[in-house]
């Protein structure tokens, strides 16, 4: 039974896991296109990481099924293993080894693996030298564990925060490389707390919370569903609200926030855009300024998972 | 790197490539740490050199090398076997290296027979390394092989079902600490270089069934005074490694 003929990569339905008297993932349901990069995305504890883990076959579920390129994770590990990459949100490296030689010595687990020098050349690893891993960077520790999760040439990559604690510039590069993979048709599941991480990569994103999935699509279907837009402009002070009010759609919301600088509210799209314009004309006002904010998967994901601290 | 560089091609090296990659892997991450080699080589080395040349214990009759070397030789097998090998699972454990092999086309049960091997490779570079220092020593052991191998086989097993089911059950901290501290006390107490007749007659009769004192005791018997096959201590060691090694199977926990 081969990939080439699963129309999902990655199947989890109604999965439950439960640590003691805690329910880490309560009925979840996912599902992963192959090919395509899917972000799972939560707060902290809502449950990604477990999810994950019972894909990757670490764990079993309490109740549900999860099926990974159509295998059962647990019982057809030693089917399944050779065909996933796997990236730890930590870890996962021999502490006195050197990154060369660890990436080297996971490649020789495979038959078919990548040119490693060039992995560590992509990667921006050959700086580590003689460095063992404990005393390397968290950023090089980061891209060590990328870089061994595809060096074997999987069919499907779970990374777990791949970018978490790497500077600008190295996340930018992981990010290629993620595109990369999904160019030469590797599929990618990763969790990130990176809201612009998932709008950058992602063609479908999971929002997880309280162990089940929140809401899903692509990032453009999440931003668009149910978030109003806003339209801002500056211009002379005093403007009459009332009368701009008068020609925008009913459930437009206008104010001066300041003196001179407006705010408008609502379904923001070009009809609007030139009704604010001709209603600025008719009064002799220059609107400066005049900007779209579009709502940010973040503010989505925000609106979806409260913005209360979590512990 | 080029479009279809990353084209999925996956698959499992063949099983004995694996099993050697990973074999020389342990062997040289545990060659390379400072720490082990000084459990594993240098303490053996100078305790056998030490107490050969200056006479701080009474070890009975005869030249002391030929009583100090057969229990130099059960330290170095503790040594790896048990507390380096307790030692560096608990912190591969820690630091979720066995949980990332886990994922890897590595069986479980190929990583095992990978450390295993690693324990023997390192054992057969101590057995050389004392013995030369044992014959410079002016050492002249008696007895048959194949009893000594029986032994030491034997002992390795034993140790490492105790080192493993330590390295998976414990923390890695305290993994470190009780395997320090076990080494330090069958060292002094398992008939390696104080005889067991030094210490009380109730108390020998136990420490006699510690797998350290069967294994000393053993080769001592076999290599000091010639013995054919040591069946009490072979049976010790055995009850040892049944026990530990199914005791580890049972309670190993892979995070």
């Amino acid at each position: 039974m081969r990939s080439e003929t699963a129309q999902v990569a990655v199947q989890v339905c109604g999965l439950v896991k439960r640590y003691g008297s805690k329910t880490a993932v309560d009925g979840l349901d996912l599902e992963v296109r192959p090919g395509a990069v899917t972000a799972v995305l939560g707060p902290n504890g809502a449950g990604k990481t477990t999810t994950i883990e019972t894909c990757e076959g670490y764990r079993r579920p309490d109740a549900g099924t999860v099926r990974v390129l159509g295998l059962d994770p647990v019982a057809d590990a030693a089917e399944l293993r050779p065909r996933i990459g796997v990236m730890l949100q930590s870890g996962g490296v021999y502490s006195g080894a050197r990154a060369d030689e660890m990436l080297r010595h996971v490649a020789k687990l495979h038959a078919h693996p990548l040119d490693v020098d060039a992995l560590i050349e992509r990667l921006g690893l050959g700086g580590c030298g003689r460095t063992t891993y404990r005393r390397l960077s968290g950023g090089q520790q980061q891209r060590l564990a990328l870089a061994m999760a595809v060096v074997g040439r999987p069919e499907l990559v779970f990374l777990d925060e791949p970018t978490a604690g790497l500077d600008p510039q190295a996340r930018r590069s992981t990010w290629d490389l993620v595109r990369e993979l999904r160019t030469d048709g590797v599929t990618v599941v990763l969790t990130t707390h990176f809201m612009d991480e998932a709008e950058q990569l992602a063609d479908d994103v999971a929002i997880i919370d309280g162990g089940r999935v929140i809401a899903r699509g692509s990032p453009e279907e999440l931003c668009r569903g149910g978030a109003e837009n806003t339209l801002r402009f500056t211009g002379r002070p005093g403007l009459d609200i009332a009368s701009l009010l008068k020609a925008l759609p009913v459930d437009t919301l206008a104010a001066e926030l300041t003196p001179g600088t407006y705010r408008i509210t609502g379904k923001v799209d070009p009809q609007l855009l030139a009704t604010v314009t001709s209603w600025c004309a008719q009064h002799g006002v220059m609107p400066d300024g005049i900007s779209v904010e579009r709502h940010s998967l973040e503010d989505v994901f925000l609106e979806l998972t409260g913005k209360d601290l979590r512990s | 790197m080029s479009i279809g560089t990353y084209t999925p091609r996956p698959g499992a090296a063949p099983l004995p490539r694996m099993i050697a990659a990973q074999t020389a892997f342990e062997t040289k991450m545990l060659l390379r740490n400072g720490e082990q080699l000084l459990l594993t080589v240098i303490i053996p080395a100078l305790l056998l050199v030490l107490f050969s040349a200056v006479d701080i214990v009474d070890t009975g009759e005869g030249k002391s090398v030929d009583f100090l070397a057969p229990g130099i030789l059960a330290l170095a097998v503790m040594s790896t076997a048990f507390t380096g090998q307790a030692i560096a699972t608990g912190f591969e454990r820690r630091y979720g290296v066995l949980k990332l092999l886990g994922t890897s086309p590595l069986p479980r049960w190929a990583l095992m027979t990978a450390k295993t091997l690693s324990v023997l490779v390192t054992e057969v570079l101590q057995v050389v390394l004392l013995t030369v220092i044992a014959f410079g020593l002016g050492w002249s052991p008696h007895g048959n092989p194949f009893a000594v191998f029986l032994l030491l086989v034997l002992g390795t097993a034993a140790f490492s079902g105790l080192g493993l089911l330590m390295a998976g059950t414990l923390k890695a901290e305290a993994t470190l600490a009780a395997a320090n501290l076990v080494f330090l006390l069958l060292l002094v107490g398992g008939g390696v270089i104080v005889p067991l007749d030094k210490f009380p007659d109730a108390v020998q009769s136990v420490l006699g069934l510690l797998p350290i004192s069967a294994l000393s005791d053993g080769l001592r018997d076999v290599l000091q005074h010639g013995a054919a096959i040591p069946w009490g201590n072979l049976g010790i060691l055995t009850a040892w490694a049944v026990l530990g090694l199914g005791a580890a199977a049972r309670f190993f926990r892979w995070e």
